[in-house]
This record gives C-alpha cells, sequence and structure tokens, in this order.
C-alpha cells in the first residue's frame, strides 16, 4: 500500500446538537479516486469539510499527507472545489478573478508573478473555457460555473483534489468536460476524494466508494456497480438536459 | 475656483477626496460579503466613542477610532460564535453604541446633543488642521490595506471556504477587514457625519457594478464616483450653502441613477458582441449535441 493521503480515524462531529458523523474511518491512498456516496444526510458532505478544517471534530483523528491536520500547512498541495452555492459574491467578478484565487496558496504575499498568471490561464485551459476568462462569472450557466470552481481548484496544481458533489445541477456538455479533465488529472498521478450523489459518468475513473448513512460507513469496497445506483439509499437523480443557460437546477442535492 | 483661496474650503476638499476613495474601497468588500450595512453598524457604535471623546475632553476623532475598531471586532467575534442569535446581539450593539453616545454627551460638562450633530450629519467646514492629519493617517492605513491585500481579501470576500483551504488566514482577514471598515467610518465622520457614512460605502459600489464585469473595473470605477460626488458636493455646499454630507449622498444616488440608465443599452450591446464571439457557446434552443461543443476544447 502506497502512503495516505488523507486519513480520518474514529471521527465523530455534531452540528448543532445532532451527531452527524459517528466514528468514520476513511484512509485515500496516493493516487486512489475515491467516492463518497449516500443519501441527504448522510454526512458526506460533513465528512470531506471536517477533511479540510471547514467543520470541527468531536473526537478522533484526521492526517493529511501523514500531518495530523490541525498542524497540516501545505495547502498548495490541495485543491478543493466547494458545492456551487458557497461561491457567490455580491460583487462582479471575471472568471480569472475568480480562479486567480485559486493561485494564492501558491504565491508569497498574494504578489503574481509571471508563471501564476500562466497558471491561471492552464487551468482555465483544462476545463476548457479560457475563451470566457474575461466574462463575468453570473453569466455563466450552472456547467460553465462549476468548471470555473474546479479550474480554481487545479491553479495551484494540486496533489489532491477534494470535489463536494462536482455534478450536481451540471448540463450534460459539462459532465463530459468535467469527467475529462478529472481523467487526465487521474492520469498524471493527482488524488480525488469526491462527493457524489450517484456515479453517473465518473464510474469508470472511480477505484473505490466509500458508503455513507446516518454518519457511520456502510461499504468501503469497489464501486457498487451490480447493485446500480438506485439501490443506493434515498438516491436522487440529475437530469442533465436542461437547456443551456436555464437556472441551475435544484434537486434537493444541496445536503 | 475662488473657493481654492480659502484653508477651510483647503482642508475640506483634502477631507472629502480622502474619503470619497476610502469608503468604497473598503465597502466594495463589506458589500462582497453580502455585510453592505455594516458600516451603519459601526457608525452607530463609532457615537459612544465621539461622546467619551467629549467626557474625557479627548479628541473625539481618535475615541470614536478606538471604540469603532473594539465594535468592529465585537461585530465579527458574533459573527463567528452567534450564529442563532447574531442579529439580535448586533442590533443590541448598534442602539447601544448611539444610546451610549447620546448619554456620553450629555454627561460631559456643557455637553449636548448639539455637539453631536456636527458628528452626525458632518461638518466639513470645521475640520481643523489636526482632524486633517488623522484623517490623512487613518485614509493611508485604508488604502494600503484594500489595494495591497486585494487578492487576499477578494478571495476571502468571495468563498469563505475556499479560502480557508487555500491556507489564507481567514479570521484574520476578517477581522482585518472589520477593522479598516471602522477606521472609514471614523475617516468619513467629519465629512458626510456618522448617519451616512455607510451610504458612501455602497452605494457608489452599486452604480459601479452597474457597468462592469470585473471586481477590478468596479473598484476602480466605485473610488472614481466616491471622488466626484465628495468634490463636487463640498464645492456645491460651498456655493449653494447647503449641508455637505447630505449633498454628497444625494449626489451619489443621482449617479447611481445616471449610470443605471446609461447600463441598460450597454448591457444589450455587450450581450450581442458577446453572441458573435461565442456562437457555439449557449445554443437558444434545445438541441442535444452529439459530442463536445466547439467551445469544449479540453486541453490534454
Amino acid at each position: 500500500m502506497t502512503e495516505p493521503v488523507i486519513s480520518l480515524r474514529g471521527v465523530r462531529a455534531d452540528l448543532g446538537s445532532r451527531p452527524v458523523l459517528r466514528g468514520i474511518d476513511l484512509t485515500v491512498h496516493r493516487g486512489e479516486v475515491v467516492a463518497l456516496l449516500g443519501a441527504n444526510g448522510s454526512g458526506k458532505s460533513t465528512a470531506v469539510r471536517t477533511v479540510i478544517g471547514q467543520v470541527p471534530i468531536g473526537s478522533g483523528e484526521i492526517e493529511l499527507f501523514g500531518t495530523p491536520r490541525r498542524r497540516f500547512r501545505d495547502w498548495a498541495r490541495i485543491g478543493y472545489v466547494p458545492q456551487r452555492t458557497t461561491a457567490a459574491g455580491g460583487v462582479p467578478a471575471t472568471v480569472t478573478e475568480v480562479v486567480s484565487s485559486g493561485r494564492l496558496s501558491r504565491t508569497r504575499f498574494g504578489v503574481f508573478r509571471k508563471g501564476d498568471r500562466e497558471a491561471v490561464r492552464h487551468a482555465l485551459d483544462l476545463v476548457g473555457m479560457a475563451d470566457r476568462a474575461k466574462d463575468n462569472v453570473d453569466a455563466l450557466s450552472g456547467g460553465q460555473h462549476q468548471r470555473v470552481l474546479i479550474a480554481r481548484a487545479l491553479a495551484c496544481e494540486p496533489e489532491l483534489l477534494i470535489m463536494d458533489e462536482p455534478m450536481a445541477g451540471v448540463d450534460l456538455a459539462s459532465q463530459e468536460v468535467l469527467a475529462q479533465t478529472l481523467k487526465n488529472q487521474v492520469a498524471a498521478g493527482t488524488t480525488v476524494l469526491l462527493v457524489l450523489h450517484e456515479l453517473g459518468p465518473l464510474e469508470p475513473l472511480i477505484d473505490r466508494a466509500v458508503v455513507l448513512r446516518d454518519g457511520c460507513v456502510q461499504h468501503d469496497g469497489p464501486p457498487p456497480k451490480a447493485v446500480g445506483q438506485h439501490a443506493l439509499p434515498g438516491h436522487d437523480h440529475v437530469h442533465p438536459h436542461a437547456p443551456a443557460g436555464a437556472e441551475p437546477m435544484r434537486t434537493g442535492l444541496l445536503s | 475656483m475662488d473657493f481654492l483661496d480659502y484653508a477651510f474650503m483647503q482642508r475640506a476638499l483634502l477631507a472629502a477626496v480622502l474619503v470619497g476613495i476610502t469608503a468604497p474601497a473598503v465597502g466594495i468588500y463589506l458589500v462582497q460579503r453580502r455585510q453592505a450595512l455594516m458600516g451603519d453598524g459601526i457608525g452607530h457604535v463609532a457615537m459612544t466613542g465621539v461622546g467619551l471623546g467629549f467626557l474625557l475632553s479627548a479628541s473625539p476623532v481618535w475615541m470614536a477610532t478606538a471604540v469603532s475598531v473594539l465594535g468592529a471586532v465585537l461585530m465579527e467575534l458574533i459573527r463567528w460564535y452567534g450564529r442563532t442569535r447574531g442579529d439580535i446581539a448586533l442590533a443590541m450593539l448598534f442602539y447601544g453604541g448611539m444610546a451610549g453616545g447620546v448619554m456620553f454627551i450629555n454627561l460631559a460638562p456643557g455637553g449636548s446633543n448639539a455637539n453631536l450633530t456636527s458628528y452626525l450629519f458632518g461638518s466639513l467646514s470645521t475640520v481643523s488642521d489636526s482632524d486633517v492629519t488623522s484623517i490623512c493617517l487613518l485614509a493611508a492605513l485604508v488604502v494600503l490595506v484594500t489595494v495591497g491585500l486585494r487578492r487576499q481579501l477578494f478571495a476571502v470576500s468571495q468563498d469563505e471556504e475556499f479560502a480557508r483551504v487555500t491556507g489564507l488566514p481567514v479570521r484574520a482577514l476578517n477581522l482585518l477587514t472589520a477593522v479598516t471598515a471602522a477606521v472609514t467610518v471614523t475617516v468619513a465622520m467629519r465629512v458626510v457625519g456618522l448617519l451616512l457614512v455607510s451610504a458612501l460605502m455602497v452605494v457608489p459600489v452599486a452604480a459601479a457594478q452597474q457597468l462592469s464585469r470585473s471586481f477590478a473595473a468596479t473598484f476602480a470605477i466605485a473610488v472614481a464616483i466616491g471622488v466626484s460626488v465628495t468634490i463636487g458636493g463640498t464645492v456645491t455646499s460651498y456655493y449653494q450653502d447647503v449641508p455637505p454630507g447630505a449633498t454628497i449622498v444625494l449626489l451619489t444616488i443621482a449617479a447611481f441613477l445616471v449610470l443605471g440608465a446609461l447600463a441598460a443599452p450597454l448591457a444589450r450591446r455587450r450581450a450581442r458582441a458577446a453572441a458573435a464571439a461565442h456562437p457555439a457557446g449557449d445554443p437558444a434552443e434545445c438541441t442535444i449535441p452529439a459530442t463536445r461543443g466547439a467551445g469544449d476544447g479540453v486541453g490534454v
């Protein structure tokens, strides 16, 4: 076995007084693509949010690249794609401005050099959004916006990608671009942990699926192909055939 | 241009220009974080500082700075810890600050609400040399933070959760924003007054973003609007004998309306240009592309 990139041992977390994680173990090794599956409220989003330090843990241990999370400072090794709803400012911002935020971890005091600007442009190329670099992010469709957030995560050239529901409300064309981008990243050796509602077009990429139920690990192994998505508790369809430019779909995935 | 011959007008104009720069420069981050009314809250808290200044015979400007910085830090702490009752706690802080100001100023020897009026609505013509010095120092600090740390503040204000994962000191930057906003409130206090401060922080930004697509352009246009209206308001008040604070705020709102009227045809032209530039980007009809669209080139 290779070195674990993410390691959770006996992690418990509460939101308010409600226990959301009841002692989960999760290990992601270098180069692996692990999908975190489960119904709404199963704790899968909370689990990744404990990894990045957004949700405090009650007990248990979290290690990133072999370092306890509290002492981990090497954030440039991690690219994070939050659920799309968290990224909305009250002032216009261009695609380039948003993606540049992802490069900050590689700069000293936020000063951008030529290489940083090139990295931002390259990240936009990877998701096929280079031609929209100067557009306002609010003018993009849901799928295009998601591609921008993935470019933002890729701008620091991370070794580990953590994505929370990257396919929620994303149109078919963008889903294909995202799957292809992810495939290239995996081929280049990037480790990936993603929260998914259903395996969908990413299924061939996924090495291992961890299914959560009521804050406990219910399954940890090969993706549940034979039983199909319909066997997952409380699953929910995302229909990728809305017309482009339509409002992003709200399918109750924002758990 | 005879108004430039008077020393009080030179001071007033300098103070006005500095406020025109700093208020939108901080305000843009507050608007981006959807805390547009935070400046108003800090203005209320600053009243306690002004009252304390009179009571303790200290400089009201520096006292107001100290108290509003304290208030802003307290507001940030309430935002972290008091998620459920946060708005109630903020309301108590705002109105407690206002009541404290009225109370302290009336306790001060010879003090009355009349002293407070010049801070509530601004009193440009009474700006003294020492006021100008404090305003210059504080404005320099504000510009240093809002321009020097623009990428960090943009990232934190745009998406706090993501900013944390890039390793940015999110809490420190949030505190810095709050403190900078508090400093700006006291810079603007003599010019537009505590009750109208928030207008100069928010309205130029709102006016600018009707025209702009990028954060950088919004910042530049908002500061340009801020400087224009503060100079315009100060000069108007010299010739017409109207209160400068109110004139400046009304001019800002006028700028918002005028730019709003200009923005509609501009947006239509941009939409046409975008449609011409990205013919395959957004199909208007419900067609299902056989493969990827032409605009979706995937770099390998």
